[in-house]
């Protein structure tokens, strides 16, 4: 069983569906770039080979009994995660989009800065962003929304490559967006008054097979994630109104109640 | 008018009939199909009951008959609507928390077949 060794444990979590021409490429590149640390594909209900490539590359899985949805599979794995007592959990997409090599500086990131999100952004520097013009648009307008909620800018609020502590691990463990997440995530632990850093990362074209999102699904991407993003902040507004209850110590696995 | 009117009992006899006999055979649950039996009747009543659906048309100030009719029928549909998304909502939500809780413990039952191999 995958359990966390010791504090500072890391947890790799790759979430996948339908990606078996990938998936292999994608766990032994990691185990390449972190090796020794454990790797979880979720496996949302793949009709291919994705969960036998997976285990033939090295890593653990935890197949979903039917299709969740992006959100659903991530949170999938950050309940695991915290089950197990990981500190700190890195999401690495599985259609080999993101690069590996990536992933140590992100979890030195997370325990350096002490913050609880550390997103991988394509746009920080000239990392080789492999991006459609439609998807660059999308992502500049969703900058100029979230900056006056975040308080800070955000370079690439739709990266999935986005390393997480055992605090926000709690949280999203919880409560997490189910459709579209990223960019709700960060309004969530924005206004739990959590902190979030940004790291250039290197993004890659897809190694295999097409991405999910038309151009009609564009218009329902931006529509959902303002809603979503509205939504997030009023809820939290009311919240922020009122006395804050006393925080409690995130319980680790093993612990006793 | 009649005739909108005599077609609106006749519906609402018919939708009345379907959601007894879905009750029956256990295609509805009965929590669910009150809120289906409560507008089918409250319809019947009222496309049979003409003083008391000229007294709502005056209440609203609406032009005549028919289309308070229609208005209150639509208006009826569209709060069920709206409760059965929140139904599906809750549904949803605890199906998904259900089928991650599915998929945990599984993985934990595989982990402690596997350390005991």
């Amino acid at each position: 069983m995958t359990r966390a060794r010791g504090p500072g444990s890391l947890l790799v979590i790759v979430p996948a569906l339908n990606e078996e021409g990938a998936i292999h490429g994608v766990v032994q590149s990691i185990h390449e770039h972190v090796p020794g640390v454990p790797i979880l594909v979720i496996d949302d209900c793949s009709r291919d080979a994705t969960v036998a490539r997976a285990r033939e590359a090295g890593a653990e899985v935890l197949p979903l009994p039917h299709h969740l949805g992006l959100g659903g599979a991530v949170q999938a794995g950050y309940k695991l995660a915290y089950e197990l007592g990981f500190d700190y959990v890195i999401r690495v997409d599985g259609d080999g989009q993101h690069d590996p090599r990536d992933i140590p500086r992100v979890w030195e990131k997370l325990k350096a800065s002490g913050c609880e999100m550390v997103i991988g952004s394509r746009f920080t520097e000239t990392t080789g962003v492999h991006t459609s013009i439609v998807r660059r648009l999308g992502i500049s307008f969703f900058r100029a929304v979230l900056r006056p909620i975040l308080g800070k800018p955000v370079h690439d609020p739709t990266s999935g490559f986005v390393g997480v502590n055992r605090t926000a691990l709690g949280v999203f463990s919880a409560s997490f967006p189910l459709e579209y997440p990223e960019i709700e995530a960060l309004v969530v632990l924005q206004r739990r008054r959590f902190r979030f850093e940004e790291i250039p990362c290197k993004m890659r074209p897809r190694s295999t097979g097409r991405s999910s999102i038309t151009a009609l699904k564009s218009l329902y991407y931006i529509f959902h994630v303002l809603l979503g993003v509205f939504v997030n902040v009023l809820k939290f507004e009311r919240r922020l109104h009122r006395p804050a209850p006393a925080p409690m110590p995130p319980k680790r696995s093993g612990e006793g109640g | 008018m009649d005739r909108l009117l005599n077609v609106t009992t006749v519906l609402s006899i018919v939708l009345l009939i379907v959601v007894l006999i879905s009750v029956r055979r256990a295609h509805i649950r009965v929590e669910y199909s009150v809120t289906w039996l409560l507008a089918s009747g409250a319809m019947l009543v009222l496309s049979r009951a003409r003083p008391l659906l000229d007294l709502f048309r005056r209440m609203t100030g609406l032009p005549d008959t028919p289309l308070t009719l229609f208005l209150m029928a639509a208006g009826v549909f569209l709060m069920m609507f709206f409760r059965f998304s929140v139904i599906i909502s809750h549904l949803r939500d605890d199906n998904i928390a259900l089928a991650q809780r599915v998929a945990i413990l599984e993985y934990h039952i595989q982990s402690l077949r596997d350390h005991e191999s």
